[in-house]
């Protein structure tokens, strides 16, 4: 009998342990995965995630500490950016200030293209507009019927 | 005539973003703190453990709050501006003793000579982190409501005091 409440004691300590486990893996995955969205301070361009700053350490303890109370994510990057500015955003918020890093790409993908459109229609004009004479015809047909006796020297052997 | 000036225009261009980005300095990130209530706080003080200090004690003057540490360098180089200026009396300077011991703490002072009204001390940092604080030494200048008006990442130098700090505490007093 004895025995028996020592084992059953036992395997339920575990199943206890493998729950807290399971648990702490989970919180380990969020701080990792909010550490990945929060930028170092003092390295500026590593998150704190990648760095070992000591203040990127106190961070990531800081995030792990809001989680264990409860906090969500968003809650979590306010109090972040509520000290830090939105500096500390590995991906910057669309806002009033952000707008032009944003949008630039676009932009700038736009004035490629118009460009290369741009030069694609002069060309092509060109092609069009370039009538040939009919005695500079009748020299390339010559060209192009007789071929080898004009530029054939350099496959001589 | 016109394709020659299009790779000089694109040079100036460049030539303009690059020099503005060599002015610039990326370790300055503007505080959000800036037009804030400084946090709250209550630390006990650097050279008395059984003392505390609290932001309330604080409040009704202006004051100047600068994040150090005996293992912080460039605190070595802004410490004797920081001498200097608080023998004038302007306004007091409190130390925030940022992830540092007592003991180094209170030697450097000892050598350096002690600016600091009374240094707070933060061993944890967690302070430091309501402060937004990411590279010491920093200094703010907090009102006499408690709301944060200034803020300097790096060391202060005479230049700083002289043309930024002094105008602003004089004015923040007035």
């Amino acid at each position: 009998m004895r025995r028996l409440v020592v084992l059953l004691s036992l395997f339920l300590s575990m199943l206890v342990s493998a729950e807290e486990t399971k648990l702490s893996a989970e919180l380990e995955q969020r701080v990792k995965s909010m550490a990945h969205q929060l930028r170092c301070l003092v390295c500026q361009n590593q998150t704190i995630a990648d760095s070992n700053a000591d203040l990127a350490i106190d961070l990531r303890t800081k995030i792990r500490e809001q989680i264990m109370a409860g906090k969500t994510d968003q809650q979590i990057k306010d109090y972040m950016v509520a000290r830090y500015g939105d500096f500390v955003l590995y991906r910057p918020p669309v806002q009033s200030n952000t707008v032009l890093l944003w949008l630039a790409p676009f932009l700038l993908l736009i004035g490629g293209l118009g460009f290369l459109f741009r030069q694609m229609a002069k060309r092509r004009a060109l092609v069009v507009t370039q009538n040939l004479s009919s005695d500079e015809l009748e020299q390339a047909d010559a060209l192009l019927q007789h071929p080898t006796h004009n530029n054939t020297s350099h496959t001589k052997s | 005539m016109g394709k020659f000036l299009i790779p000089l225009g694109i040079f100036v261009v460049l030539a303009i973003f690059l020099g503005r980005g060599l002015s610039l300095d990326p370790r300055e990130v503007p505080s959000p703190l800036i037009g804030k209530p400084a946090p709250a706080f209550s630390l006990s003080q650097l050279d008395k453990p059984a003392q505390m200090i609290g932001t309330e004690q604080l409040r009704g003057q202006v004051w100047i709050l600068n994040v150090w540490a005996s293992w912080c360098v460039a605190c070595r180089d802004e410490h004797p501006v920081l001498v200097e200026f608080s023998k004038t009396g302007v306004a007091p300077i409190y130390g925030l003793n940022y992830k540092d011991k007592r003991e180094p703490a209170m030697n450097w002072l000892q050598q350096l000579g002690n600016p600091y009204t009374a240094s707070i001390f933060d061993e944890s940092g967690r302070v430091g982190i309501d402060f937004g604080v990411y590279g010491v030494p920093e200094t703010f200048v907090i009102d006499k409501l408690g709301v944060i008006r200034y803020k300097k990442t790096g060391p202060v130098t005479q230049e700083t005091i002289q043309s930024i700090i002094l105008p602003l505490v004089k004015k923040l007093q007035g």
